[in-house]
């Protein structure tokens, strides 16, 4: 029996002892588990803007990217404004979560589900203007419900459609296209199908419309 | 006593994979190890919660409960004691139903499989097993 307690004992050590190691070292991100892919449905991406725009922006993004969070809070407000609502461009979105991020593929789903309830774009900004998800490493799940409440979505629908990963199939596509293209890190830029090598930032995105529109006329 | 020593082993191994799948849920883990598995999914999804507590934390109390039980019942005084059979055997068919429960929400609603969760599936299941023989073998002694 005494044997008995200190296999026990031998137990209970060792496994407290890992435990307390992984609740101590920064945890380093993982790529996400491998999501079963579904056919493509011939989704090409939310847009925004004019069917007629003379030019289209396909951005690749994370929501897990910190670039990209601070490019959709920082110069896409801008760029709606004096590109997209002017009728210049169309602005293609396509998720590129890196499999360095450990939850970008569970945001991506969560836009994606808002999307089906016709709230893409509002959960695209309470992604990336909440973005301390990113930052924590912590669980975001209840954080994103408490988006999706936040937007109006109806949970019920949103749960449905993030327990049966309803758009994993649509993200994978996404992620194959961009990686087709070329696309090595996000965001990433591709202006009428070439892609962008210029800064991430509206003036530089208006100046390029700006010259390419004039070729237009 | 063999049964009842298994138990303890079982049910210790089984806190502690409880236990890193709370400390994981409540954000001290930053990561799940889990190999090729989905655990990273399935405990992000809704059914990670039942009436607004972690699963895991069910699986802490429900493992601390039956090691508790599975202890003392190891005690000379207590090693005859059918009342702990008894209490080891509903604890344990309890954990049992709720694992039948969740695993069958992996496969069929979630389609998506938590390694950790297997494991803690297993170790219950055998823990179940080991109840009810600890029972029979109880009820059978019993003058």
């Amino acid at each position: 029996m005494k044997g008995f307690y200190l296999l026990l004992v031998a137990v209970a050590a060792i496994g407290g002892g890992v435990l307390w190691y992984g609740s101590q070292r920064q945890a380093a991100p993982v790529p996400s588990g491998p999501v079963a892919v579904a056919a493509a449905d011939g989704f090409r991406g939310y847009t925004l803007g004019s069917d007629a725009a003379p030019i289209e922006i396909a951005e690749y993004s994370d929501f897990e990217c910190p670039f990209c969070a601070s490019f959709a809070t920082v110069q896409m407000p801008v760029i709606r404004t004096q590109l997209i609502a002017t009728g210049k461009v169309r602005w293609r979105f396509r998720d590129f979560p890196l499999p360095t991020h450990a939850y970008s593929r569970y945001a991506a789903l969560a836009a994606q589900c808002a999307g089906e309830q016709g709230k893409f774009w509002e959960m695209h900004d309470q992604l990336f203007t909440n973005h301390q998800w990113a930052q924590t490493g912590k669980n975001p799940r209840g954080l994103f419900r408490d988006l999706a409440r936040g937007i109006g979505l109806d949970l019920d629908k949103y749960d449905a459609c993030m327990d049966s990963q309803r758009y994993a199939g649509r993200v994978q596509a996404s992620v194959q296209e961009g990686e087709a293209r070329g696309v090595k890190g996000t965001p990433s830029f591709y202006v009428n199908g070439r892609p962008y090598q210029g800064r991430s930032a509206s003036d530089d995105f208006k100046a390029l419309v700006d010259s390419l529109t004039k070729k237009h006329k | 006593m063999i049964r009842r020593q298994a138990i303890v082993l079982l049910t210790l191994v089984g806190l502690l994979v409880a236990t890193y799948l709370w400390l994981y849920k409540i954000g001290v883990l930053g990561e799940l190890k889990c190999g090729t598995g989905s655990c990273e999914y399935v405990q992000s999804s809704r059914y990670a919660e039942l009436f607004g507590l972690p699963v895991a934390l069910y699986g802490v109390a429900g493992y601390a409960a039956l090691l508790a039980l599975g202890l003392a019942g190891l005690q000379p005084r207590f090693a005859a004691d059918r009342r702990v059979s008894v209490l080891l055997a509903a604890f344990a068919t309890v954990g049992f139903g709720l694992t039948l429960y969740l695993t069958a929400i992996e496969l069929f609603v979630l389609h998506a499989i938590c390694r950790w969760c297997v494991a803690s599936a297993v170790i219950m299941t055998a823990t179940w097993l080991l109840s009810i023989a600890d029972l029979r073998r109880a009820r059978a002694t019993t003058p």
